[in-house]
């Protein structure tokens, strides 16, 4: 059986048992939005300001939210030992990763496109003009979340502590993320919408550099 | 009948360590094709270890586990002829008997994948709870769909971790029963188990491990039953504590 | 045994000697700076230290590697005591930045490339003990912490590539002169002569805890036979 087709597998359970709990997608939606209003609480922005912190805020939000989705991906293989289900299938290793990346992918990018209409209305930012770009600049952003993400939650879903540490992990891997996708926003949110093109290109750097690496290192992180 | 010529699983000084913890010490073990081997031994004697690592699922920290049977087959083509039955489920809580099933079927590639699930759910004499979240099974019944699980591929090797345990008396006949058909159709099974069963009766061969090394061997001299009772020595003289 | 130490000895004296020397050059035989003054001297220390800190960490990074494609302890011993001793220098390498800027420029801190990547990579590093901590098994510890590593590593030139670009769009304090560009070759001698005295002091202490942590795993050995009998 292909890798791919073997991760679609996976990525169609993972989706499966997401809708059928849907205890991750509400909570985190709802957090996400919380975040979001209580920044609007602390800088009570004008339309200025909006456009000069709003990607800043948008993209903390995303990775706040993200630290808190990204951790229950192989957390919850833990339960019944599923993880030894799906290594004894006659897979690839890299098949288990790249499902559930595909699977994070997912989940990040529904809540995502659910608080960017909010952020929008809550600090009066015009992203209409450059919707398209905007999304692109999402899907790469968010990508390169989950790549790094899931791998994270692997490793931390096997260490103590594992809700405290894949943050305290994941997060300072992700300044380049951070940093890459404001600077693509902001100039998207600004008057005349622009893309920078280093900073798409850095994106993609990175969402190739460890993707890269997931894929050499899946069957150190996935073996008991 | 088992085929002393063919050989379906090999050990060959196979060692497992755990940092300073030996888990197996360096064990040379065959299993021809078509045994029914019963691995015996208290808890933390290597059982599990030994059938993890049949099951393609730990790495050796030294020798090797191959099937002389699949010579040149990588560990991924190796895995599509195995069954494991674990301690754990291995099944998904939150969803439906048949949807686990399905999912397992799909992964492993499995030709006509709705079909078999209908067919095993059917011999597990789990048909009328197909659409039943697990979460609601008795363990009984989880037990019968995780071996459901396990045959799905139709595996030529089949590793049993303690299949009885929490099972009733009518769950050990059924399991029994289940066992014996397979092994008249020239499975290869790999069980261990803590005391004596129906399904441990079936046995063609004992094998008693004690703190990670091999210390009886049917195969080696001496009947199925003798390795048994020199088990249940050893148990009751750990039961008792050091004299 | 006390052969070992017998050589423990002899080096640990060079090396305090070298380290000794390398102060001596730096606040009397190098020039005094034009602008900054006497301050300036701590600069010889802040960046060789930076230089053994990346050191250390690529080291971490070849252990990693090593020990995935080998399974061989050494390795794992060799990157924690790699990670630690390099997670040392870069400390010191944060810690003595605002004891020379505020002096010249009146702050304690701005966030510029150099310093702010520096302080993501020691984010970095401080997780990657984080994770050993919290990782009680010894096999799994060495794997995952190897893998953590090499991922850590990789991102570390992406780190700061990110924020140099950031930066140069958003004009910050421009630090004086900038290490290596238009140095007096006195003051280049002294530079580098530092930095030989840090990758010594590196080596000993990396021998010091790579050491600690054979022995702990030859008690651990110890300990698990004895529990076994």
């Amino acid at each position: 059986m292909s890798t791919l087709r073997a991760a679609l597998v996976i990525f169609e359970k993972e989706l499966r048992l997401e809708l059928r709990t849907r205890e991750l997608l509400n909570a985190t939606i709802i957090f996400v939005l919380l975040v979001l209003v209580l920044f609007s609480f602390s800088f009570d922005p004008t339309v200025e300001e909006s456009r000069r912190i709003g990607p800043g805020l948008l993209w903390m939000a995303f990775l706040f939210a993200a630290s808190l989705m990204l951790h229950p991906s192989f957390a919850r293989e833990q339960a019944n030992d599923t993880l030894a289900a799906l290594r004894l299938a006659p897979v690839e290793p890299f098949a288990i990763l790249f499902g559930k990346i595909l699977a994070n992918f997912a989940f990040l990018l529904a809540t995502e496109l659910v608080m960017v209409p909010v952020f929008a209305v809550l600090y009066n930012v015009a992203i209409l003009p450059a919707l398209g770009r905007l999304l692109a600049v999402m899907l790469l952003g968010t990508f390169g979340v989950s790549v790094a993400g899931t791998a994270f939650s692997a490793i931390s879903a096997q260490a103590r502590l594992r809700e405290l540490l894949l943050p305290l992990l994941l997060l300072p891997l992700l300044a380049p993320v951070l940093i890459a996708s404001v600077e693509c926003t902001a100039g998207l949110l600004a008057a005349p919408p622009e893309l920078p093109g280093e900073w798409l290109k850095f994106l993609i750097g990175f969402d190739v550099v460890f993707f890269a690496a997931s894929y050499l290192l899946c069957e150190y992180l996935l073996e008991e | 009948m088992p085929d002393s010529a063919v050989t379906a699983l090999q050990f060959d000084s196979v060692e497992k360590r755990y940092g300073p913890l030996v888990a197996l010490r360096p064990l040379t073990l065959a299993v021809a094709r078509g045994e029914c081997v019963l691995l015996l031994g208290a808890n933390g004697s290597g059982k599990t270890t030994l059938l993890k690592l049949s099951a393609l699922l730990l790495r050796p920290t030294r020798g090797r586990v191959t099937s002389p049977r699949h010579a040149g087959d990588g560990p991924v083509a190796l895995k599509a002829s195995l069954g494991y039955v674990a301690h754990a489920t291995l099944l998904y809580d939150e969803l439906t008997a048949e949807e686990n099933l399905t999912f397992f079927a799909r992964l492993f590639g499995i030709a006509d994948a709705c079909a078999r699930v209908s067919e095993l759910l059917e011999s597990c004499g789990l048909a009328a709870r197909r659409a039943g979240i697990v979460r609601t099974f008795s363990r009984g019944m989880r037990q019968r769909l995780a071996l459901a699980r396990a045959l799905l591929n139709r595996p030529s090797l089949l590793l049993l971790d303690e299949p009885t345990t929490g099972l009733d008396r009518q769950g050990h006949l059924w399991l029994a029963g289940r066992l014996a058909m397979l092994k008249d159709e020239g499975c290869t099974i790999l069980m261990s188990a803590h005391g004596a069963s129906e399904a441990a009766a079936l046995a063609t061969r004992a094998v008693l491990l004690d703190r990670g090394a091999l210390l009886a061997d049917s195969a080696q001299g001496g009947s199925v039953a003798q390795v048994q009772a020199r088990a249940n020595e050893l148990d009751g003289l750990s039961a008792r504590g050091p004299a | 045994m006390s052969a070992r130490r017998g050589t423990s000895v002899v080096f640990t004296g060079l090396v305090g000697l070298l380290v000794a020397v390398a102060g001596y050059a730096a606040f009397f035989v190098a020039p005094e700076e034009r602008t900054m003054g006497a301050i300036q001297r701590i600069f010889y220390f802040h960046v060789s230290c930076a230089w053994t800190a990346m050191a250390a960490f690529f080291l971490v990074f070849l252990s990693n590697i090593a020990y995935l494609s080998t399974r061989r302890e050494k390795w794992d011993w060799l990157g924690v005591s790699a990670a630690e001793v390099g997670l040392a220098f870069c400390t010191v390498n944060l810690t003595t930045g605002p004891i020379w800027a505020k002096p010249v420029w009146g702050i304690w801190w701005t966030w510029d490339a150099r310093l702010t990547s520096t302080f993501v990579m020691w984010l970095l590093y401080v997780g990657y003990l984080l994770l050993r901590d919290l990782l009680p098994d010894a096999e799994r510890r060495a794997r995952i912490c190897a893998v953590f590593g090499i991922f850590a590593f990789l991102d570390v030139p992406l780190v700061y590539f990110s924020i140099r670009l950031w930066r140069t769009q958003h004009p910050q304090p421009v630090i004086g002169g900038g290490a290596g560009t238009g140095l007096d070759p006195a003051m280049r001698a002294v530079l580098y002569f530092c930095w030989l005295a840090m990758l010594v002091l590196m080596t000993l202490l990396l021998r010091q805890r790579y050491q600690l942590e054979a022995m702990r795993h030859e008690v651990a050995e110890l300990a698990a036979q004895k529990s076994a009998e």
